[in-house]
C-alpha cells in the first residue's frame, strides 16, 4: 500500500473511497487546522464509520430506555450489565457479522462469535452461553445451502472450542436475504459484580498493553467495509475477511479473566480490539477517561513485515485486547499472560494532554486530539418516507380444504421445520448448566450455586417488520418477552442488532425509525432496558434492501428453578388451554408465504397492553405452580404450536376449537398454549379467567386430532408427523 | 479421597468434572497443570477432561500427549491407577498409546452434540460395575472426531479381552463395531467419547452417568 | 539448512470422509472422471543441520507427532538450501 501525501489525498479524493464524505473530510481539516496525513485520514474514516460512530442511528437509539433498577451498565461499554442479586450480574451483547458472513461464511461467522465473546470477558464476565440469529435466502438456492452449512460450522467450531455452549438461535429463510444473509451472534456472561471492568485508560504514565495474537493485514477496513454497500468487486471484499483462532482466544480469555479476578488492583481498563482494531480500542479508552495516549507502533506484535501505520491501526486481526495497566506492574502482566502462552507487550503510555500520538521508526506519524476521533463524528438524520407497499390491501384468507395436508405442508416450511440438525452441530451442554437446550421457546441456563436460572432468546420476524416496521418492532421485543415468560422467566433487559438497508434511502430510514420507535415503546412496557447492541446498515445487494431485521436478544431471570417451563406436553389427560384471542391475521404469515409465494398486505392487529396483560397471566400461573407446559404461538399459529408441543414425548391430543380451519394458522400475536393438570383446573381458571379457553386434552393415544367450527377434522399420527417436521429441512439443505 | 483432573491448554470440561465431584460426590478434586511432572501422591484417580487441547490442531490429542504431565499419568496407569479420559481425554489417551486405536473425523464430517443411548458391554470394570450387564444408558456426545478406528487384529484383541465397555445403539459417527468406550487390557484405563459428567444430575436431563463416578469412588474406598 | 516437505494422508485402508465428500462434490460439478480423492496434510519445515542423519530425524518427527501411524502414512522430500 502506497502512502499518499496530504495534498495528494485531497486532490485525488482518496477519502471518498474510504467512506468519508466531502463534508466530513472538511470538518477533519477544520478540527486539525491542517490537512490530515494518510494515517490520520484512515483513522478518521474508521472511527467515523457507521460501525464505530453510529452516526446514522444515534438519534434513533436515543429513544431506547437504557436505565432501570437492575441496570449497572448501559450501552457504551463492551457490553451491558444487569444485576441478578447475590452480588452477581448478567452481561450480554449481540453483534452482527453479515458482510463477512456473506463473503466467507465460515470465517465470517466464526469471527463474529469470537468478537462478541471478547466483548463479554472484557467486562470481567465469564461467558456462559452463546446464541445466534440467522436469516438466509430460500434453502433451495445452492449458494444458500453452502452459506448455511459454512456459517453453522463456523459458529460451532468457534464456540465449541471455546467451551461456551451455543444454546439457542433462530434460523429463517426468505428470498429477501439471498445475497445478504443476516448473521447475528449474542453472548451472555456471568459476572461477580466486584470484578466489573470498563474500557478506559486513565492516569498519566500508566501503561498501554497489547495482548493476544499478532497483527496482520487481515480485516483492514473491516469497519468501513461493514458500512458500505455490497458491490460485485469480490477481490477487494475478500481481503477484508479475518481468520479466527478459537484456541488462541480461549487462552486469551483465561489470561484476561485471571488478571481481572485476581489482580484487579493493577488493571486500569480493558477493551476488545474489535471493529477498527487498534485505533478504536485505544482512542475509545483514552477518550472515555479524558486522557491522551502515545503509541509506538514498532512495538506492536506483527505477523507480516513492512506494515505501514494505516495497516497496523486498522487491521482487524482477531483475538487481541488492549489493556491499561498501572505504572510499574508491566512485568507482572507479562508473566501472567506468558503462563497462558499468550503474548503481552507494552506499546504505549497514557498521557496527561488529550492528544493521540502514534510513532513509527522514531517519527510522529499521527497527532490528533483523541476526542475528535471518538466524540466528534457527525450525526445524521435522513429523509423518511413510508414505503408504498404499506398501502397495499390484501384480504388474503388461506384456503384449507384438507387440514391434514395443510398441516403437513406447513411443517415442511423451512422456517417451521425442525432445526435439530443445525442445533446438534453446536455443543449446547458444555459447562453443564444447560437446563433447557435449543428447540424450546427460550434456552435456560442455571446459575450454579443458587436456585436461580437465566432464560435467553433471540427473536425477530422480518416479515412483520416489512409489512409494518412500527408494529413489527414492538412485536420483536414482545415475542422475545413471550418466549422468556413461557420459559418461566421475567424479562430483565435486551440487546439488539439493527440490520437494515442504507439509511439515505428514505424508505429504509422510515423502516429504521419506525422499528426503533416500536421497540422502544415495547421495552418500556416490559421494563427491559436496552443495555447494548449494534447497528448494521447497508444490508442490500443489487439495490434491494433486506427485510428490516432488528434482532432482539433478551435475557430473563428465573428466581426459582422450579418455575422453569418447557413447551412440551408431559402427561396424558392434562388440559390444553389457548390463552389470548385469535383473529384473521394472515398478512406476513407463514401460510401466506406458503400459499401465495410471498407476503403482502396490511398488518395492523397488535396491542402492547394486551400483550403485557397476557404475559403477566402466564407468569402468575407459572409462579403459582399450575402450568405443566407453555408455548408461545408464532409462525404457523395455533396448529403448528399444538403439534410442536407433542413431539418431544410423542403424546397425542384431542382438541376442538371455536375457530375455522384457516384460523388455526392465523398468526395473531399475544397467544400461548398452556397445559395444566386436571386437578389444577379451578385454580388455573381463577387466574386466567375468560382470557384462556380450554380447547382439549393431551392423550396417551398418539393421534393429533383437531376439529374446527367449519367441520374440518385433522387426524395425524404423531410419529409420522414428527418425521416430516424433523427431516424436511435437512433434506432441503442437502 | 482425592481425584486429580489434568488441565491442558484448551481443555474445557475440567470444571464440569470438578463441580460434579465436589458438589454431588463430595470428593476432593485438584487440577494438575499440564506442565507439572508429577501427580499428587495421594491421588486415587486421574481424569482427563474433554475440550479442545491445543485447539485440536494437527489431530485431536496429538500435541497434548507430549505434555510433561503425561509421563506421570503413564506411570500412574502402569501401576494400576484409575485413569479415565472423556472425549478429548480419550483422544489424548489413544495418542499417548495408553489405549489402542485412534479417533477420526465423524463420518458426517460434522460436530455432533446430542444424548446418545449406549449399551454397557462390560460391567466388570472399576468404572462400570454399578451397571447391569447390557444395560442401556444415555450419555450425551459432543465431538467432531469420535469415529473410533482400530485394525482387525486390535479389534480381535479388544473383543477377546472384553475391553469394549460401551457401544452406541445408533452409531452416530462411524466407529468400528459401534465402539464408544474401551479399557486397556488391565482394565484400569477407560477412554470414552460420550460424557458421563453431562448425565449425572436430574436437572440436566439424566443421571445415568452418576453410577460411573460412584463406581470409581467405591473401588478406591474399598482399597483404603 | 534443509528444506523439508512432508505429506501426511490416511492409509489406504482407512476411510477418508473429507476426501469422499470432495469427490461427491466434484461429481456433482460434473467432474465424473475423478476416481479418487485423498485429502491430506502438508507441512514445510526448515531444519538446521545438527550432525544427525536428516532422513532419520524427519522420520522421527513424522512418526512421533505429525502422523498418527494407526491411521496415517507419511512421506517427505528433503532438499538442501543453499546458504545465502
Amino acid at each position: 500500500m502506497k502512502e499518499l501525501s496530504p495534498t495528494e489525498i485531497k486532490d485525488e479524493k482518496l477519502y471518498l473511497d474510504w467512506g468519508l464524505s466531502e463534508q466530513e473530510y472538511e470538518s477533519v481539516q477544520r478540527m486539525l487546522g491542517r490537512l490530515p496525513n494518510f494515517t490520520e485520514t484512515g483513522l478518521f474514516a474508521a472511527m467515523w464509520s457507521e460501525h464505530c460512530s453510529y452516526k446514522s442511528s444515534k438519534p434513533l437509539l436515543k429513544q431506547f430506555p437504557s436505565k432501570g433498577k437492575r441496570i449497572l451498565q448501559g450501552p457504551g461499554e463492551g457490553a451491558g450489565i444487569i444485576d441478578i442479586g447475590d452480588g452477581q450480574a448478567v452481561v450480554f451483547k449481540a453483534e452482527s457479522h453479515n458482510h463477512p458472513t456473506a463473503v466467507e461464511p465460515y470465517q465470517g461467522a466464526a469471527t463474529g462469535v469470537g468478537g462478541i465473546v471478547r466483548d463479554i470477558f472484557s467486562m470481567g464476565a465469564r461467558p456462559i452461553a452463546s446464541l445466534n440469529s440467522l436469516h438466509f435466502g430460500e434453502p433451495t438456492d445452492p449458494r444458500t445451502k453452502f452459506l448455511v452449512d459454512q456459517t453453522v460450522a463456523g459458529i460451532g467450531d468457534y464456540g465449541n472450542c471455546m467451551g461456551i455452549p451455543t444454546v439457542g438461535g433462530e434460523l429463517t429463510f426468505d428470498d429477501a436475504f439471498k445475497q445478504n444473509p443476516v448473521m447475528n451472534a449474542m453472548c451472555v456472561g456471568l459476572l461477580d459484580v466486584e470484578n466489573s471492568q470498563i474500557g478506559a485508560a486513565a492516569g498519566a504514565g500508566n501503561l498501554i498493553y497489547y495482548v493476544g495474537a499478532k497483527t496482520g493485514r487481515d480485516g483492514i477496513q473491516g469497519a468501513i467495509f461493514a458500512s458500505a454497500e455490497f458491490s460485485d468487486e469480490k477481490e477487494t471484499q475478500r481481503s477484508a475477511v479475518q481468520v479466527g483462532d478459537p484456541f488462541a482466544e480461549k487462552q486469551l480469555m483465561e489470561a484476561c479473566l485471571d488478571l481481572i479476578q485476581n489482580h484487579a488492583d493493577i488493571l486500569v481498563g480493558i477493551q476488545d480490539m474489535g471493529a477498527a482494531g487498534l485505533v478504536s480500542s485505544s482512542a475509545e479508552m483514552g477518550a472515555k477517561a479524558g486522557y491522551g495516549m502515545e503509541l509506538n507502533l514498532d512495538l506492536v506484535p506483527q505477523r507480516e513485515a513492512g506494515m505501514i501505520p494505516y495497516e497496523l491501526m486498522l487491521s482487524e486481526s482477531q483475538e487481541r485486547m488492549l489493556l491499561c495497566v498501572k505504572k510499574g506492574y508491566g512485568k507482572q502482566v507479562e508473566e501472567l499472560f506468558d503462563r497462558y502462552e499468550s503474548e503481552a507487550v507494552q506499546i504505549g503510555v497514557v498521557t496527561e494532554d488529550t492528544s493521540y500520538k502514534l510513532y513509527q521508526h522514531g517519527k510522529l506519524v499521527a497527532d490528533v486530539p483523541v476526542h475528535t476521533l471518538v466524540d466528534e463524528a457527525p450525526v445524521y438524520t435522513y429523509e423518511s418516507k413510508m414505503p408504498e407497499r404499506m398501502n397495499e390491501v390484501n384480504n388474503f384468507v388461506p384456503e384449507v380444504t384438507n387440514l391434514n395436508e395443510t398441516m403437513e405442508a406447513m411443517l415442511k416450511q423451512p422456517t417451521i421445520a425442525s432445526k435439530h440438525e443445525i442445533f446438534e452441530r453446536y455443543d449446547s451442554m458444555v459447562q453443564t448448566n444447560t437446563i433447557v437446550a435449543p428447540g424450546s421457546d427460550a434456552a435456560v441456563i442455571r446459575v450454579r450455586g443458587t436456585n436461580k436460572a437465566l432464560a435467553m432468546t433471540t427473536d425477530a420476524n422480518p416479515r412483520y417488520l416489512y409489512l409494518n416496521p412500527y408494529l413489527g418492532g414492538q412485536i420483536a421485543v414482545s415475542e422475545a418477552a413471550r418466549n422468556i415468560v413461557a420459559s418461566g422467566g421475567v424479562p430483565i433487559g435486551i440487546t439488539d442488532c439493527l440490520n437494515f438497508g442504507k439509511p439515505n434511502d428514505p424508505e429504509v430510514y422510515y423502516e429504521l425509525s419506525q422499528a426503533t420507535k416500536g421497540m422502544a415503546e415495547a421495552c418500556t412496557i416490559f421494563d427491559t432496558p436496552v443495555i447494548s447492541g449494534n447497528v448494521s446498515l447497508y444490508n442490500e445487494s443489487n439495490k434491494k434492501a433486506i427485510y428490516p431485521t432488528p434482532m432482539v436478544g433478551m435475557v430473563g431471570l428465573i428466581e426459582k428453578q422450579s418455575d422453569i417451563t418447557t413447551i412440551d406436553f408431559k402427561n396424558a389427560d392434562d388440559l390444553i388451554y389457548l390463552l389470548g384471542t385469535t383473529g384473521n391475521d394472515y398478512n406476513g404469515s407463514e401460510i401466506q408465504k406458503m400459499q401465495e409465494g410471498t407476503i403482502s398486505g396490511q398488518f395492523e392487529n397488535f396491542d402492547l397492553a394486551t400483550e403485557k396483560a397476557n404475559q403477566d397471566l402466564v407468569t402468575k400461573a407459572i409462579q403459582a405452580g399450575l402450568v405443566v407446559s407453555a408455548h408461545d404461538l408464532a409462525e404457523g399459529g395455533l396448529a403448528v404450536g399444538l403439534v410442536e408441543s407433542v413431539f418431544k414425548h410423542e403424546l397425542g391430543f384431542a382438541v376442538a376449537v371455536d375457530l375455522t380451519a384457516a384460523e388455526l394458522f392465523s398468526e395473531t400475536q399475544s397467544r400461548f398454549i398452556l397445559s395444566v393438570k386436571p386437578a389444577n383446573k379451578a385454580a388455573f381458571e381463577e387466574i386466567v379467567k375468560e382470557n384462556a379457553q380450554l380447547i382439549g386434552q393431551v392423550t396417551a393415544e398418539q393421534d393429533l386430532k383437531i376439529s374446527t367450527k367449519d367441520h374440518q377434522e385433522m387426524n395425524l399420527n404423531v410419529g409420522a408427523t414428527k418425521t416430516i417436521w424433523k427431516e424436511s429441512l435437512a433434506w432441503q439443505l442437502k | 479421597m482425592k481425584f486429580a483432573i489434568i488441565s491442558f491448554p484448551g481443555s474445557n470440561c475440567e470444571y464440569d468434572l470438578f463441580y460434579l465431584l465436589r458438589d454431588e460426590f463430595q470428593i476432593e478434586t485438584v487440577f494438575v497443570d499440564y506442565r507439572e511432572t508429577s501427580l499428587p501422591a495421594d491421588a486415587k484417580a486421574v481424569l482427563i477432561p474433554g475440550g479442545f487441547s491445543y485447539g485440536d490442531y494437527l489431530r485431536s490429542g496429538a500435541i497434548a500427549r507430549f505434555s510433561p504431565i503425561m509421563e506421570a499419568v503413564k506411570e500412574f496407569a502402569n501401576n494400576g491407577g484409575l485413569v479415565i479420559g472423556i472425549c478429548n481425554g480419550f483422544q489424548i489417551l489413544t495418542e499417548a498409546g495408553l489405549l489402542p486405536g485412534a479417533l477420526r473425523h465423524n463420518e458426517s464430517l460434522n460436530f455432533i452434540c446430542k444424548p446418545e443411548p449406549l449399551a454397557v458391554k462390560n460391567n466388570q470394570t472399576s468404572f462400570t460395575n454399578l451397571y447391569d450387564d447390557s444395560e442401556t444408558v444415555v450419555f450425551p456426545i459432543a465431538h467432531g472426531e469420535g469415529n473410533y478406528y482400530c485394525d482387525e487384529e486390535t479389534l480381535a484383541k479388544l473383543k477377546q479381552n472384553n475391553q469394549i465397555v460401551f457401544t452406541y445403539q445408533d452409531n452416530p459417527n462411524g466407529s468400528v463395531e459401534d465402539i464408544a468406550g474401551i479399557v486397556n487390557e488391565a482394565g484400569n484405563v477407560l477412554g470414552m467419547m460420550p460424557h458421563p459428567e453431562r448425565a449425572s444430575e436430574a436437572i440436566l436431563g439424566g443421571i445415568d452417568g452418576a453410577r460411573l463416578f460412584q463406581a470409581m469412588i467405591d473401588s478406591q474406598a474399598v482399597k483404603n | 539448512m534443509f528444506n523439508v516437505k512432508i505429506f501426511v494422508t490416511y492409509k489406504e485402508s482407512i476411510l477418508d470422509p473429507q476426501g469422499e465428500a470432495i469427490k461427491t462434490a466434484l461429481h456433482r460439478m460434473d467432474y465424473t472422471n475423478v476416481n479418487q480423492v485423498v485429502q491430506g496434510k502438508y507441512f514445510e519445515m526448515q531444519i538446521k543441520h545438527n550432525g544427525q542423519d536428516i532422513n532419520e530425524e524427519v522420520d522421527q518427527i513424522c512418526d512421533q507427532l505429525l502422523a498418527n501411524v494407526n491411521t496415517e502414512s507419511y512421506r517427505f522430500e528433503i532438499s538442501e538450501l543453499v546458504e545465502g
